[in-house]
Order: C-alpha cells, then sequence, then structure tokens
C-alpha cells in the first residue's frame, strides 16, 4: 500500500523559512516510520536529513513529531495511526532546527549537566560492592529507562514559555540520584531545584508522562521531589 | 581546522569511555563520536556482564575462564581469557563505585543471573554470573560512563564521523573527521590514537546492530597496515524478533524461557541435554536453523517460538520489561500471554583489529605494533572471544581492555614527544571529499548497500560453504567496482548522510571481502564459522588466528598461533 508522507524540509543553505515536502512510499502496515523515512531518503530523495540509529527505540536519536505527537519514528509503525496512511513528519518543537528534522540539542544537554549527573560519595570506596536495598534500586529504576530522547522536554507547555525552566529529562536525572541511597549529597541537589526554573517549574500536566516512549511515569518522579523538599521545609 | 591533543578515543561507547576515565584528568583527550556519545551501540546491551564475584552462587575466575575459552572453540588466547576473567570482579566493583545501578539481592549486593555457556564446575550446570541492570544493562554502564567523563571535562566532538587516520613515517599521530553539522573536515593532531568504534553488523541484512555499526575503526586501521584478525567468526544471536532481527536478550532464557519448534517440543534438550536451551549462540542459531530446515519452524515458516509465557507477570516486569516491550511495539505479542517468533540475528564480530592485551595495535605477526595506535571494545580482537563469544562477555571485554588500552595510552604519550603536525593530510581527505562530491555516476549507494547486506546473509552467516562464499566474493568485488560509479546526490554540507554511507558502504565492501577470505580459507567447522563442506573442526589444520592484512592494494593472508595455557582444546559438547 501506498503511504503519503508530508515532511518538513528546512536546509539552512537555501531555506529562509521551512515548507513542507510530499512523498509517497509503498509501505505495509508493520512498517516503522523510521523505515518509511530510510525508504525516502535511499530510494527518492537523499537530501532528506534526520537522525538515527539502534532503529528499536533505546538510543534516542529519532524523536520527532508524527501527526501532531512527539514520538521517537523507530517506535512508531504505519499501523499505529488511523489517519489513512497519511503521515506528517515534523522536527521536535522547542529546539532549534539545524536541517530538515534534525534539531540543535545543545541547550537540552547544558540543562542535563545542569543537575550534576553522577554519583557523590564521600571517603574510600569498598572493597566490593556498597550496599543498596533492592527496594530503593527498584524505586530509582523508572528514571533508568531514559534514553535522552528530549521527547519530554521538547512537548512540556512549560519549557516553551519559561527557557530557563530545567524541563522535566533533566528533573528525571536529578530524581535518580536524589533518591539513590548511595549518594551522599541529597541535601545539596535538592536545594538546587528549590525554585521556578527548577522542580516548582512543574505544574503537573502530565504531558511528558504522555509522550515519553520508554512509558516512564516522568510526572510522578517529579512529584517525588516535590514531596522531599516539602518534608525538608516543615522539617526545618 | 585543525585541533591538537594528547590522545584522541575513536568513539564514545563503552570501550572508549572507560579509557577516557583510565586516562584521567592528566591527559588532554577528546572522545570524538560519530553519533551522540549516548547513542552509542552499548547503550543497546541488555543481559548483562559477566563476572565470578559469586553473589548468588558458588563461582570462581577459573569456571569463567573454562567456559570462555570451550564457548570460543578454543580458538582464544587463554592468556588474554585469564587477564579478563581474572579482572572480572573488580571491574564490577569499580563500576557499582561509579554510580552503575545494577539490580540488587535481597541483603543488598549485586544481583546475577544465569546466561548461555556460563557454568560452574568446568560445565556442570548452568551458574549465575550475569550482573544486570534489568535489560538494559548497556544503557545505565553507558549512561554513568558518560555522566563520569562529562564530570572529568573531557572534551566530546559529538556528531564528527573520523574519514581517515593520520600515519606518518609509519607511526600513528592523528585522525581526520567531518562534522555532520557543517561539513567542515578537522584534523585532529595527538600523540595517541585510540579507536573503539564497535561492530559491523551492517554488513548482514538482519541484524541486531545499529545503523552506526558499519566498522569504520576496523577498516580504518586495515587501510592503514593494521592486521585484521578472525574476521570470519561473525555471531548470529539465537534469538532475533523475526523478519526484524531486534535483540531479545539470552536473559530471556537465563531466566528460564525456552524454544520451541512447530511440534510444540523444546527441542534444545536434544542437541544439548546438560545446559539446553543455554547452550552458546553458535550451538543454538544453528540448532533453530536445523529445525526450520527439517520442516519444523512455525507454520513452515522460517522462525521458532521463545515461551516466556510462564514465568510470570513479576519476573517480566522486573528483569525483562524493555525486551516485553519490544515484543509489543514490533511483533504485536504480549509475552505474559503468547510466544515470541524469532530467528537468528547478525549480532557481534568476534574478529577485529589486531590487538594485544594493552591495546597495542600488531602490524607484523611478531608482535610488533603500530607506534601511536591502540584498540579496544568490539572493533579490537585481543583475542578473547575466538570463535563464539559467550553471552556478557562482551561488555567485560570492552571495560577490561578499555581500562588496559586507556592506561597503556597513559604511559605511552608520557614518554612521546608531541609530533610535529603536517597539513597534508586533511588537504588529501578534503580533496577525496571534493572528488566523491563530484562524481556523476548512476549507481545508488542505498542499492549497493541493500545487495551487499542480502548476498552477505545468503552466503556468509549461520552456514556456509566454497561456491556460495566464492560467489559472495564475486558479489563483493562487482559491487565494489560498482561503487566507483556512485554519486552523491545531497550536494550539501549539513547532515549529509548520503556523503557519509557512501564512505561507509566502501568500508563494509573492504570488510565484507575479509570476511569472505578468511571464511573461504579456513576449512573446518569452529565456533560460528560453520562450513557445510567441512563439517568437523580440524585442530590439526586449523588451530590458528587468521590474520589478513593489505599488501598494496589487495588482501594478504597469513596466521598466528594460538596461545594455550591452561586448557588443551577437547571435544565441544553441551
Ligand atoms: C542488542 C545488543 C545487545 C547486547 N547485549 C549484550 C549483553 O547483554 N552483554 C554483553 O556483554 N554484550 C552485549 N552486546 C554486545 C556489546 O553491547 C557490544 O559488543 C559493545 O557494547 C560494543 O562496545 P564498543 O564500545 O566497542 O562500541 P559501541 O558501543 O558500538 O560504540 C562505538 C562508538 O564508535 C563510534 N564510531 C564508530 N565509527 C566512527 C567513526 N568513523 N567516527 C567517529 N566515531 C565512530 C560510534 O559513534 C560509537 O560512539 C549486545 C549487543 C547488541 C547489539
Ligand atoms: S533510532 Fe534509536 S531510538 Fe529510534
Amino acid at each position: 500500500m501506498d503511504c503519503t508522507f508530508a515532511v518538513y524540509r528546512f536546509d539552512p543553505a537555501v531555506d529562509r523559512k521551512g515548507r513542507y515536502q510530499r512523498y509517497v512510499v509503498p509501505a505495509e502496515s508493520g512498517d516503522k516510520v523510521l523505515d518509511c523515512l530510510n525508504r525516502i531518503r535511499w530510494e527518492q530523495d537523499p537530501t532528506l536529513a534526520f537522525r538515527a540509529s539502534c532503529a528499536h527505540g533505546i538510543c534516542g536519536s529519532d524523536a520527532m513529531v508524527i501527526n501532531g505527537r512527539v514520538a521517537l519514528a523507530c517506535q512508531k509503525l504505519v499501523r499505529d495511526f488511523n489517519t489513512a496512511n497519511h503521515f506528517v513528519i515534523e522536527p521536535l518543537p522547542v529546539f532549534q532546527v539545524i536541517k530538515d528534522l534534525v534539531v540543535d540539542l545543545r541547550p537540552f544537554f547544558e540543562k542535563h549537566r545542569a543537575v550534576r549527573p553522577h554519583l557523590v560519595t564521600n571517603g574510600a570506596h569498598p572493597e566490593k560492592e556498597r550496599r543498596q536495598s533492592a527496594e530503593n534500586q527498584q524505586f530509582i529504576e523508572p528514571a533508568l529507562r531514559c534514553i535522552l530522547c528530549a521527547a519530554c522536554t521538547a512537548s512540556c507547555p512549560i519549557t516553551r514559555v519559561n527557557p530557563n525552566y530545567l524541563g522535566p529529562a533533566a528533573l528525571l536525572r536529578a530524581f535518580r540520584y536524589i533518591c539513590d541511597a548511595r549518594d551522599a549529597i541529597t541535601l545539596e541537589r535538592l536545594r538546587k531545584l528549590d525554585d521556578e526554573d527548577g522542580i516548582w517549574g512543574c505544574e503537573t500536566m502530565w504531558w511528558c508522562t504522555e509522550v515519553c516512549p520508554k512509558g516512564i511515569p516522568v510526572t510522578k518522579c517529579l512529584g517525588q521531589i516535590k514531596r522531599l523538599l516539602k518534608k525538608e521545609d516543615s522539617s526545618d | 581546522m585543525d585541533r591538537r591533543y594528547d590522545v584522541v578515543i575513536v568513539g564514545a561507547g563503552l570501550a572508549g569511555l572507560r579509557a577516557a576515565i583510565e586516562l584521567g584528568e592528566g591527559a588532554r583527550a577528546a572522545v570524538i563520536s560519530k553519533v551522540f556519545a549516548t547513542r552509542s551501540h552499548s547503550g543497546a546491551a541488555q543481559g548483562g556482564i559477566g563476572a565470578a564475584i559469586a553473589n548468588e552462587e558458588p563461582d570462581q575466575w577459573e569456571w569463567h575462564m573454562f567456559d570462555t575459552v570451550k564457548g570460543s572453540d578454543y580458538l582464544a588466547d587463554q592468556d588474554a581469557v585469564e587477564i579478563m576473567t581474572r579482572d572480572a570482579p573488580n571491574t564490577i566493583f569499580e563500576l557499582e563505585h561509579l554510580g552503575v545501578p545494577f539490580n540488587r539481592t535481597p541483603d543488598g549486593r549485586i544481583a546475577q543471573r544465569a546466561f548461555g555457556g556460563h557454568t560452574r564446575d568446568f560445565g556442570k550446570a548452568p551458574v549465575k554470573r550475569a550482573c544486570y541492570a534489568a535489560d538494559r544493562t548497556g544503557r545505565v554502564i553507558l549512561d554513568t560512563l558518560w555522566e563520569q567523563t562529562l564530570r572529568m571535562g573531557v572534551d566530546f566532538f559529538d556528531e564528527h564521523q573520523v574519514l581517515s587516520l593520520i600515519v606518518d613515517e609509519g607511526i600513528c599521530t592523528g585522525v581526520v573527521a567531518y562534522e555532520l553539522a557543517t561539513g567542515a573536515v578537522v584534523a585532529f593532531h595527538c600523540k595517541a590514537v585510540l579507536l573503539a568504534t564497535g561492530g559491523a553488523g551492517k554488513l548482514f541484512k538482519t541484524t541486531s546492530n545499529a545503523f552506526a555499526s558499519t566498522g569504520d575503526g576496523m577498516a580504518l586501521a586495515y587501510r592503514a597496515g593494521a592486521a585484521l584478525e578472525d574476521m570470519e567468526f561473525v555471531q548470529f544471536h539465537p534469538t532475533g524478533i523475526y523478519k526484524l532481527g531486534i535483540l531479545i536478550s539470552e536473559a530471556a532464557r537465563g531466566e528460564g524461557g525456552v524454544l520451541r519448534n512447530a511440534d510444540g517440543d523444546r527441542f534444545m534438550e536434544r542437541y544439548a541435554p546438560v545446559i539446553k536451551d543455554l547452550a552458546p549462540r553458535d550451538m543454538v542459531s544453528r540448532c533453530i536453523l536445523k529445525e526450520i530446515q527439517d520442516g519444523r519452524g512455525i507454520g513452515g515458516q522460517a522462525f521458532v517460538h521463545l515461551d516466556l509465557t510462564h514465568l510470570g507477570p513479576d519476573v517480566i516486569g522486573r528483569k525483562l520489561a524493555e525486551i516485553a516491550g519490544f515484543a509489543k511495539t514490533y511483533a504485536g505479542v504480549d509475552v505474559t500471554r503468547e510466544p515470541i517468533p524469532v530467528q537468528p540475528t547478525c549480532h557481534y564480530m568476534m574478529g577485529g583489529i589486531a590487538a594485544n592485551a594493552d591495546g597495542g595495535v600488531m602490524a607484523g605477526d611478531s608482535g610488533t605494533t603500530l607506534p601511536g595506535l591502540f584498540a579496544a571494545g568490539e572493533c579490537a580482537c585481543v583475542s578473547v572471544h575466538g570463535a563464539n563469544r559467550l553471552g556478557c562477555n562482551s561488555l567485560l571485554d570492552t571495560l577490561v581492555f578499555g581500562r588496559r588500552a586507556g592506561a597503556a595510552v597513559r604511559d605511552f604519550i608520557r614518554t612521546t614527544p608531541t609530533p610535529k603536525p603536517s597539513d597534508r593530510f586533511r588537504e588529501q581527505t578534503e580533496s577525496r571529499l571534493s572528488r566523491l562530491m563530484a562524481a556523476d555516476g548512476t549507481e545508488k549507494i542505498g542499492i549497493l548497500m541493500a545487495e551487499m547486506q542480502q548476498v552477505m546473509m545468503e552466503h556468509v552467516s549461520v552456514f556456509r560453504q566454497a561456491s556460495g562464499l566464492q560467489a559472495a566474493l564475486q558479489k563483493i568485488r562487482e559491487l565494489r567496482e560498482r561503487s566507483n560509479r556512485i554519486s552523491i546526490q545531497d550536494q550539501g554540507h549539513c547532515f549529509n548522510r548520503n556523503l557519509l554511507e557512501a564512505i561507509e558502504l566502501g568500508h563494509m565492501l573492504d570488510l565484507a571481502e575479509v570476511v569472505i577470505l578468511g571464511a573461504l580459507d579456513r576449512k573446518e567447522s569452529r565456533g560460528a564459522h560453520w562450513r557445510e563442506d567441512f563439517p568437523q573442526r580440524d585442530d590439526e589444520k586449523f588451530l590458528h588466528h587468521t590474520m589478513v592484512r593489505l599488501s598494496g592494494r589487495a588482501p594478504e593472508l597469513s596466521y598466528r598461533p594460538v596461545t594455550i595455557t591452561r586448557f588443551q582444546p577437547r571435544e565441544r559438547t553441551y
């Protein structure tokens, strides 16, 4: 069967603004949207630019807007959409377009770095592993599924109005370290998030959770940070 | 543009990042990666990492060493295997100290599970040796190492693709890379280059590997005069999702999943009575294809079933959630209720750039190295996997030998003067790119690539024989000829994948030729290399490593003896 793709195009070398280009691609219902984009590139138009690597939803390269919703192109199949085999493909919102579907994620990774994303411990390491309860490991487990695809941050309504807001992905990473019982600077981490550009920027709109391709309960994890901060405040 | 560093690491997977950490803050290091670092394919590793830390059951590194040697069909160098398996426990504890969030036992230690070919007491029964974080072990290790290197302030050049090595009078002093966003050609001048560029699964049509797994580092080293070792050994993982090749980790069988044919029969009991579904990958892949050939594929088709329905939603949720998601998304299968349709998928290159245990790249058979060039991870062959790698041993390999290579590089740069940079190499690459961009042939890269993957799948995968290999060799050479008549339709300088794929295609055609030459030469069956016309292992003639290097413009074969220390070759049954 033939699928019709209206794909956002922008080439910084020639275009002043974006446009849409139409492609007709033969596809089967079980094909991924990514397969279709590859087919366009390999068989019709090698100038189409997009990122992709693993092709099964684990590397986080190909978040984009598919028929109005943010998703991974490699994780959505043709049959997942009841749009009469018509597709509209656009780059992630919020971020600046470099070319076609490729956006500049530097601001995204700057925010990730801002939360000190690494374990901080005191004293010498034990000879073997540090102990950690299975419950504690399971508690942070949802955040370990994150593939840094930026789908959540790009979808978040707050990100659109406050460019300084850390956004759900960075806050989720903060949650991962705050709630890891092995980490030694929990309080410091919490304090750093205690403002409108940090955790209180989140207005619990659930968009992040809604779009997360790994099914992470992002909003709930962010809620844990809020809960811990409130607890700290009441104990002060 | 030119940049200067002490060390350039090509590749931001586990091997490259582990080396970067070892180099420490004293060395000026750059990590170059053609995909953004966290998109590296190490992140796809699911099942676990092997180490005899004996948290769940008695275990010892000697058993791990034995399993690895036997799994390799006695082709691995036993001194290297000893280094790896002895070092394994420390490697795991080190990861834990860096922050890797492994699953835990009820008393808070690192949890372990069973994996193919890993046994206790020299083969008596399966043992729980794989340390894991659900079925996202690679993801969490990659993230942790990357975040540690960010903390250290390592310079990353993401989305920069290395196009050539700078080898000046026999010494490697840098690389030339292409920046995807701008098309700029950048020369990196340094004292040492470490290649950690991963595998080459994209040689084959059905694979668990990423688009980035095109074997660039292997091809670059080969072109620069290094030897490629044991390239004929290509691992096909038994359980890729039917038609797609997406991996369903061996962890699924480690947790109790079983393979069934059209009769619902648990056929691995017949082939490997002791460890059954946990037999090594080469065997299980052959058994699956044998069942299919004998008409016992499901519905007469080219797949069998992987049945997890008896494991229960709790085990699946805590330990196999990711693969349950893959089965649902891509095959529409709810693994708690239905079996998954699976077939073998190209997974791993046992061979690679011939390297010693400190990452030094070998230039001659006598053990001389190519000064300034180092290699680690899947792109290298140390050789610890021999003719067949055991599951969970690759992540271990990347970390143990990534660390050792990092340490060796650190020592090397201390005693090495800063080389004089020359513009010549960047200019050579620039003019090569201009020629390529100006080519006006009619061949299309996508089509050549597809034809290569097809012929490799048909004749060079699990079952091989002389006539098929000859046909494949001819086809690859014809494709090489045709690849001189391509044109680059994208004339832009921003994310020009068209241009880069042309270059990757060239790399893969070189490697395909080396794989086939090795396979033709090896007239025996060993590990993952199965010759239908020579179905026996032949230690008398073939207990050696195959070395291929360029002599002029033609590949030249030679051999290197296998190092045997503790375990004499024996018949390999499970
Ligand atoms: C689906 C899957 C599951 C697996 N599961 C397991 C498991 O459970 N246990 C286990 O032990 N092993 C497993 N493996 C194998 C293991 O994951 C890999 O062998 C290992 O991660 C390879 O790591 P690496 O660092 O060598 O390379 P990679 O992680 O592949 O990284 C290669 C790096 O090189 C860069 N690169 C490549 N070419 C260039 C170039 N020309 N210029 C610049 N940069 C370049 C890439 O961008 C990337 O950063 C699995 C493999 C797959 C595919
Ligand atoms: S290509 Fe890796 S997540 Fe889609």
